[in-house]
């Protein structure tokens, strides 16, 4: 008898809940049948049989939430007892090594064994499992590292459940080699030969990095239903206090305070105020969407190294002077020896700025799971009617993307009002409670 | 080349050097007169006389402590100790004295020192007489353990080990005495500390020396016949210096690697061999090492017991159709003799 056990499906996963349960009591089940859809707090996700057998008994109803180990099942494998911690069977080799006194008894046998005997399969229970939820080889993790595979959609057919080279020949030809990838991810042109005359076609490499971007970017757009929503607001005010605001930082030696500093800061009390957008779809399956309490806002930079997306976290709690500093190691950083995985991740909203190119406006696609995204534009003059007077004034536009399936128009045309009065008002930004 | 034995690609190579080099002289118990337990040394008495063939006291420890003084002064003595086994008795000289001399004197003298001898079990010599036990030696450092499994190893092995000024115990074994084998006819010594790849292959390397390289080719000739696999052989040749670059660069081509050796498991040259593969090769394992060796037991005397005893064929056999299934392979004749 096997005990099947809430499995730990995400590194932040606590707990899970019986999403829906594909097998019943009675069902004979294979190695590699899905036995039961569980919801995490990421994504729904099917759970795979290890070990074949007979489902005898549910003891985790659809519907309900359990901690991680906890047995949610069991699972008849045709032998009697159920203790997953009994020792394998004893191998030659502990038979020999066991002994103190080498005296024979029966016929010697040669050595023959790995030093610790393979664990039987069931001691793979997700509650033994390593950190990341499965054992793989060596081998499998560097490849894993290399490759940017995610070895938690892989199922391990090696002893115990262990990942194996072999499990991988799908994952990698999908993702092959990213041998010779050039550290930028910016094409260079001069590498590889001609191979379209016609349009003088060469092929670049391209590198992991952006191989990661291409698939993100690539599902957002395909399976994000997009809306736009642009607005103006009046930036004479901002500009003003910016140039006040840097005069004393020059004064004092700080750095300064750029446009896009004071957008992460404004976006985040705008945030604040309106939650539903601080927020993350969890797919068609779940019962639920996701608020996030915290804001962590994501600035898109086009590094050195290609477009990455620095979190700074907590950006609404933050003084206007952290952020400015922060952004800008970040940056450096994203420039130089490249982020980590921990500052890139954890975004809940994201803003890309192409003003310092002269952009007026345009649309970003979204950054998953976040809800929405932000694109800023540049700080123009334009003609603008005040009262009976045309008066040239500084006036941004920007453009929020949101995801229509948790958003709505009226929602994404609050949050802007709120941003734009921000903008118009800026010691609202510097003011807020920090 | 000539096809030859082990025990004549010794032989010839012994007097070759004594030909080459007045300074190269013999000495060991038996090896005049009645030309040698294992007639290494047939005929050599008669050529060089008694003053180059010394025949000796049953006195390991006197004989070879002599031997070492002699290198230190300059000639080159190889010295015969009948079986392995016998050199216990001479273990301070050798591990005390034949490979401290020149670290602890500053370099001031030389051991340029042979020690010839035969090991192995499967002859029903006894639990005292069929022991591996030049791992005693491997895990001294000043010593140079080499360990031949070809006729023409054998040679190329026996050239540098004389030629060496470091003491060299020089292991042969007695199951490979009367293996044949192509033989150079020139003068090519080996270069001490070099592993030879003895087959080229890529689902797993097979890692042995001595009786076990022999073993281990014989396996993967085997396998490639009746399973269609491709088996990297490595043959050690040298337990020290050990060539730990050529195993590790193997196991990162083959992901899997199953060690042989005629010693017991526990703290063998397997487990340094594993070792070796884990601190170099750690990121391209897809299996863990596996370890073939001797049961844990004195060697019985009884045929049937000695046989179960020593690793064959099929322990062999089966280690490598375990790590393969463990890395995915699909094999059907798990277990089956390709003896």
């Amino acid at each position: 008898m096997i005990e099947i056990k809430m499995p730990r499906l995400s590194d932040t996963m606590e707990e899970g809940a019986i999403a829906s349960w594909h097998k019943h009591p009675g069902d004979r089940v294979e190695v590699g049948d899905v036995l039961v859809e569980i919801e995490t707090d990421k994504a729904t996700m099917d759970y795979e049989a290890y070990e074949a057998g007979t489902l005898s008994e549910i003891l985790v109803s659809e519907g309900a939430t359990v901690a991680i180990g906890t047995p949610i099942a069991t699972l008849d494998d045709g032998k009697a007892g159920s203790d997953p911690s009994a020792p394998a069977t004893e191998s030659p080799v502990a038979a020999a090594t066991a002994s103190p006194t080498p005296l024979v008894t029966a016929p010697p046998a040669a050595t023959v064994a790995a030093p610790v005997p393979a664990p039987p399969a069931h001691a793979v229970a997700p509650a033994h499992r390593g950190p990341d939820g499965q054992f793989a080889s060596p081998l499998v993790r560097r490849l894993a590292r290399e490759h940017d595979l995610d070895l938690s959609t892989v199922t391990g057919s090696g002893p115990g459940g262990r990942i194996i080279r072999a499990d991988l020949n799908h994952l990698l030809s999908e993702n092959p080699a990213p041998v010779a990838a050039p550290p930028v991810a910016r094409a260079t042109i001069s590498t590889g030969p001609i191979v379209d005359e016609k349009r003088a076609s060469q092929e670049i490499t391209v590198s992991k990095a952006r191989r990661v971007i291409a698939r993100r970017l690539g599902e957002s757009a395909r399976t994000i239903p997009h809306f736009f929503v642009t607005t103006v607001a009046d930036a004479e005010m901002l500009m003003e206090m910016r140039n006040d605001l840097n005069e004393r930082a020059v004064a004092k030696g700080r750095p300064k305070i750029s446009v896009n500093d004071l957008l992460i800061r404004a976006s985040a009390l705008a945030l604040r105020e309106h939650p539903e957008v601080n927020s993350s779809y969890l797919g068609d399956e779940s019962s639920v969407m996701l608020v996030h309490n915290r804001v962590n806002i994501g600035v898109a930079v086009a590094s050195k190294n290609g477009l990455v997306v620095p979190v700074i976290v907590d950006a609404d709690r933050k003084s206007m002077g952290d952020i400015s500093v922060e952004a800008k190691a970040l940056a450096a950083q994203a420039n130089g020896k490249g982020l980590s995985i921990d500052q890139m991740t954890g975004g809940t909203f994201t803003i890309s700025n192409l003003g310092m190119f002269g952009v007026e406006e345009f649309t970003a696609i979204i950054n998953p799971p976040e809800g929405a995204i932000l694109a800023v534009g540049a700080t123009t003059r334009e003609a603008v009617v005040v009262g009976n007077q045309v008066l040239a004034r500084r006036r941004m536009r920007f453009t929020l993307s949101a995801d229509h399936r948790i958003i709505d128009g009226a929602l994404a045309a609050q949050f802007l009002r709120t941003l734009a009065g921000m903008i118009e008002h800026p010691w609202r930004i510097v003011a807020a409670d920090a | 080349m000539t096809m030859k034995t082990y025990r004549q690609a010794l032989h010839d190579t012994l007097r070759a050097e004594m030909l080459r080099d007045e300074n190269v002289f013999l000495m060991g118990e038996e090896i005049g007169v009645f030309e040698g337990s294992y007639k290494i040394t047939a005929g050599l008495l008669a050529e060089f006389g008694e003053k180059r063939v010394k025949d000796t006291p049953i006195a390991e420890e006197g004989f070879t402590g002599a031997a070492i003084g002699a290198a230190m002064l300059g000639l080159r003595p190889v010295v015969e100790i009948m079986t392995i086994n016998f050199s216990l008795l001479a273990l301070d000289q050798i591990v005390n004295h034949a490979a401290k001399i020149y670290g602890m004197f500053g370099g001031q003298a030389k051991v340029p020192l042979v020690i010839r001898t035969p090991g192995g079990g499967g002859q029903q010599l006894g639990a005292t007489h069929s022991q591996n036990i030049e791992l005693y030696y491997a895990f001294v450092p000043g010593m140079k353990v080499v360990a031949p499994s070809t006729p023409a190893d054998a040679k190329a092995l026996l050239l540098a080990a004389i030629r060496d000024d470091d003491p060299v115990l020089f292991l042969e074994n007695l199951a490979l005495y009367n293996t044949k084998g192509e033989v150079p006819d020139e003068d090519r010594p080996a270069e001490i500390g070099r592993a030879k790849i003895a087959r080229e292959g890529h689902d797993l390397t097979l890692i042995g020396y001595s009786r076990m390289a022999y073993i281990a080719k014989n396996v993967a000739e085997t396998l490639a016949e009746s399973e269609g696999l491709d088996i990297e052989v490595i043959d050690l040749m040298s337990l020290r210096p050990l060539d730990r670059e050529t195993i590790i660069n193997s196991v990162k081509k083959t992901h899997a690697a199953v060690v042989l050796e005629d010693d017991w498991l526990t703290y063998g040259i397997g487990a340094e061999i594993a070792a070796t593969i884990s601190d170099g090769a750690f990121d391209y394992l897809d299996a863990p090492v596996r370890r073939v060796a001797m049961a844990e037991v004195p060697m019985p005397y009884s045929k049937v017991l000695e046989s179960a005893a020593m690793p064959t064929n099929d322990d062999v056999v089966s280690a490598i159709f375990q790590t393969l299934e463990a890395v995915g392979r699909r094999l059907k004749k798990v277990g089956q003799s390709h003896d």
